[in-house]
């Protein structure tokens, strides 16, 4: 079972999300949007949107900070009080993207307007999201210190994935709560292009930055392709 | 402006061809408000509510949107914008449940047709908005007191708005204005909108366009438009499929008051920047400067060596917007204080001075005297409106026309009725600058203009400089226009 779960499944998943992804963004570039619901119903979504994704999108990268410089964590952590002050953070920023989801969900059940606009896939994806963040909240509070065993166990588990050989042994111990979130995560990963969840695989918006304000485009067969106005 | 007449001719026309889909039942790319009046969406012209358009931020040029940390404000309110509007500023598209006329069975009353939301399917207690709500100044202590162009106005000038004897109003019809610095480009973050470089039709490209909204906030006009059921933005395409083969486009084309002119206009593009940045008293002006003299040697030479096609030189020299705005000054844009340099151009509504002045002095205009310049003063659009509106404040820039329209009726009424005096209607003329040639010829152009002097558009032969098959090259009725090509992506798939 551990095998299949941990062993087979994320190569599944992580091809169906690659795969997927190039699919959809070549046949059906069309349909790659955020589908923002803003313009329908704006109060609930504030107190929504603003800490789901601030408290998502920095806990994310904490996970991929820990895949990449694992040492560097374990390093951090051997002073207790910096090991507190980053399981706290964790679990305040969890906590804040519990309470926006929660937000949000409550706003996709209860506004007619928003329902209106709502697919499967919405609600799938609310649901895993749901899962994943509970059971990762779960783990924080009862398996005392994450940050450390996180890089102990799954980190070197993904890492052995990434290379092509899969050590289940890793991740086949830890605790059930911890397991589903771990499985949990993968099959968000594979949903990725198939949902709105592919609003986040966007690179454009860091080039806003630093492009120029005007963007002017040509259909003239070799017409000039610079921008020709260029303050920013 | 004195010639439209509200009749929404232009909006249904435009709605038919482009908007008549799920999503984008609310939308209306090119709409007519009264004026005054509170606008769709309400109170659009309010940018200390939406945040649309341009400042001026230390010398350098700024998307008021971006009030603050700059451009990383976008990024920061990407999950949730702060300035847009919603649904409930524009209205609850709806239908009526017509088939219960048919269906009801028998009973003691009337079966009615009850409104029912386009977006939920539901009933709908009332409808509280709709398209053009306070038309015709319907409800208008209620709404057009709201209107953010009275700001400046005397209380008296104010209650006229209330007395039903003094009352003024006249129409604004909008389309997005395709600007030459348009603020909807700068804001997206995806990059997905664009101006054209051959006509600088401004676009949305539908493939891009990741719903992150920033256009609907920046844009002062609020024209482009965000599709709550396919998530993607939309807006006024300047019907292109038309103009690139030489057609008017479906609202200009349609107009039943002729109002509409539609020609090119040649501009010098490394001096946007400079422009956007003027003070308000010189903005009009500045736009003015902008715009090239088609007819200058040096100009055409500079077009030829851009590779501009000598049909768009000569259509140029005909045009008739630039006669309008630049040769007689006598058209000014919508709220240039937005610094977007809008392309659209009105000239500025005098009908109602003459019946003042009628009223005021107590008998008949007293043609003979020059005392109708005089009652520009006491005209029932005050001009500190119109100044708000087309000028950016500056109201000698709007007497100018107005006196110009006024000394070209009084030029044209001696030729026909003959009762001012030859040396009089000289005079008035001569007063603001005009000849009796240019006389006529605004007299010809703006009354008597057939189709070919009011819309002279040339073909751009895309069928020889496109990269994409000419067949696939036009979008059928009913589509966004462009980009997807596929007609069942009107709602979410996934
Ligand atoms: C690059 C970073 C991201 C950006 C720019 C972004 C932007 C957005 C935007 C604009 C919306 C639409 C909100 C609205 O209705 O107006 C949205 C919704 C949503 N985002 Fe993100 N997001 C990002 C990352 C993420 C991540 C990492 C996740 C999950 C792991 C996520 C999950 C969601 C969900 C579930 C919704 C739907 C909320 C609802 O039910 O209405 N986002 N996002
Ligand atoms: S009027 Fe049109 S071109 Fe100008 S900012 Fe608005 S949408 Fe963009
Ligand atoms: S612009 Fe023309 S078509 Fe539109 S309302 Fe005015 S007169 Fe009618």
């Amino acid at each position: 079972m551990d095998n299949v779960l941990f062993g087979v499944m994320p190569y599944i998943l992580l091809m169906t999300a690659i795969v997927g992804a190039i699919w959809r963004f070549r046949s059906n570039k069309y349909t790659w949007s955020s589908q923002s619901s803003q313009f329908l119903e704006n109060k609930t979504l504030f107190f929504g949107s603003f800490p789901w994704h601030y408290g998502i999108i920095t806990i994310l990268l904490g996970h991929i900070l820990g895949l990449f410089i694992p040492k560097s964590i374990v390093l951090w952590n051997s002073v207790p009080l910096r090991l507190y002050v980053l399981e706290l953070t964790a679990l305040a920023l969890g906590f804040l993207a519990l309470f926006g989801l929660l937000a949000l969900i409550y706003r996709r059940l209860t506004n007619s307007r928003v329902k209106a606009v709502t697919s499967g896939w919405d609600v799938l994806v609310l649901i895993i999201l749901l899962i994943q963040v509970v059971t990762g909240i779960g783990n924080a509070i009862l398996y005392r210190w994450g940050s450390n065993w996180y890089v102990a166990t799954a980190v070197p588990w993904m890492w052995s994935v990434l290379k092509l050989q899969p050590n289940v042994d890793l991740v086949a111990n830890l605790p059930l709560i911890t397991k589903t979130h771990i499985f949990n995560a993968l099959l968000f990963i594979g949903l990725i292009p198939f949902s709105r969840l592919a609003h986040f695989v966007v690179i454009n918006p860091y080039k806003y930055l630093v492009r120029p304000y005007q963007v002017v485009r040509w259909y003239r067969k070799g017409g000039p392709t610079v921008n020709i106005v260029s303050y920013k | 402006m004195d010639k439209c007449i509200g009749c929404h001719t232009c909006s249904v026309s435009c709605k038919n061809v482009w908007t008549s889909r799920r999503g984008a039942e609310y939308m209306w790319w090119n709409n007519v408000e009264t004026k005054p009046g509170a606008g769709y969406p309400l109170t659009w012209e309010d940018q200390e509510r939406y945040r649309g358009g341009w400042e001026v931020s230390g010398g350098s040029l700024r998307l008021k949107l971006l009030k603050g940390p700059g451009k990383i404000r976008t990024l920061a309110n990407i999950f949730f914008q702060p300035n847009l509007p919603t649904i409930d500023d524009y209205y609850e598209p709806f239908t009526y449940d017509y088939q219960n006329l048919f269906n009801a069975p028998a009973g003691d009353d009337q079966p009615t047709a009850r409104p029912r939301s386009l977006i939920t399917g539901e009933f709908m207690e009332k409808i509280a908005l709709g398209p053009n709500w306070d038309d015709d100044m319907g409800g208008s202590p209620l709404y057009a007191a709201n209107d953010p162009n009275l700001k400046g106005l005397s209380e008296s000038q104010k209650e006229m708005l209330t007395k039903f004897h003094k009352l003024f109003f006249f129409y604004l019809p909008r389309i997005c204005n395709h600007c030459l610095n348009p603020a909807c480009v700068a804001s997206c973050p995806s990059g997905a909108i664009y101006k054209r470089g051959e006509d600088g039709i401004v676009l949305i490209d539908q493939d891009t366009c990741r719903a992150w909204r920033f256009c609907v906030s920046a844009c002062p006009y609020k024209k482009p438009y965000y599709n709550w059921a396919n998530g993607k933005s939309e807006k006024c395409i300047f019907c292109y499929p038309r103009t690139e083969t030489g057609q008017a486009n479906a609202c200009a084309h349609a107009c039943t008051g002729r109002i509409r002119f539609v020609g090119v206009l040649f501009y010098d593009a490394d001096r946007i920047e400079e422009v956007a940045k003027t003070p308000d008293e010189r903005l009009v002006d500045a736009m003015r400067d902008i715009v090239l003299d088609p007819n200058d040697p040096r100009v055409i030479e500079e077009a030829r060596k851009q590779g501009i096609d000598e049909n768009w030189i000569v259509a140029a020299q005909n045009s008739p917007s630039y006669n309008l705005f630049k040769k007689w000054r006598i058209a000014m844009p919508n709220h240039p204080e937005f610094r977007t340099l809008p392309m659209n151009f009105y000239v500025p509504p005098l009908s109602p001075v003459l019946h003042n002045a009628k009223a005021e002095n107590g008998g008949t205009f007293d043609s003979e005297s020059m005392e109708f310049f005089n009652s520009i003063d006491k005209m029932r659009i005050p001009v500190r409106y119109l100044a708000n509106m087309l000028s950016a404040g500056n109201e000698q820039v709007v007497i100018e026309s107005l006196k110009k329209q006024m000394a070209v009726r009084l030029w044209v009424r001696q030729q026909r009725v003959g009762d001012i005096g030859d040396s009089a209607a000289k005079a008035a003329l001569s007063a603001v600058g005009l000849t009796p040639e240019e006389a006529f010829e605004i007299y010809k152009l703006v009354s008597l203009g057939t189709f070919q002097e009011r819309f002279v558009i040339p073909e751009t032969h895309r069928e020889t400089m496109t990269t994409v098959d000419p067949r696939l090259m036009y979008e059928k009725r009913g589509t966004v226009g462009f980009g997807s090509k596929k007609q069942e992506l009107v709602s979410r798939q996934w």
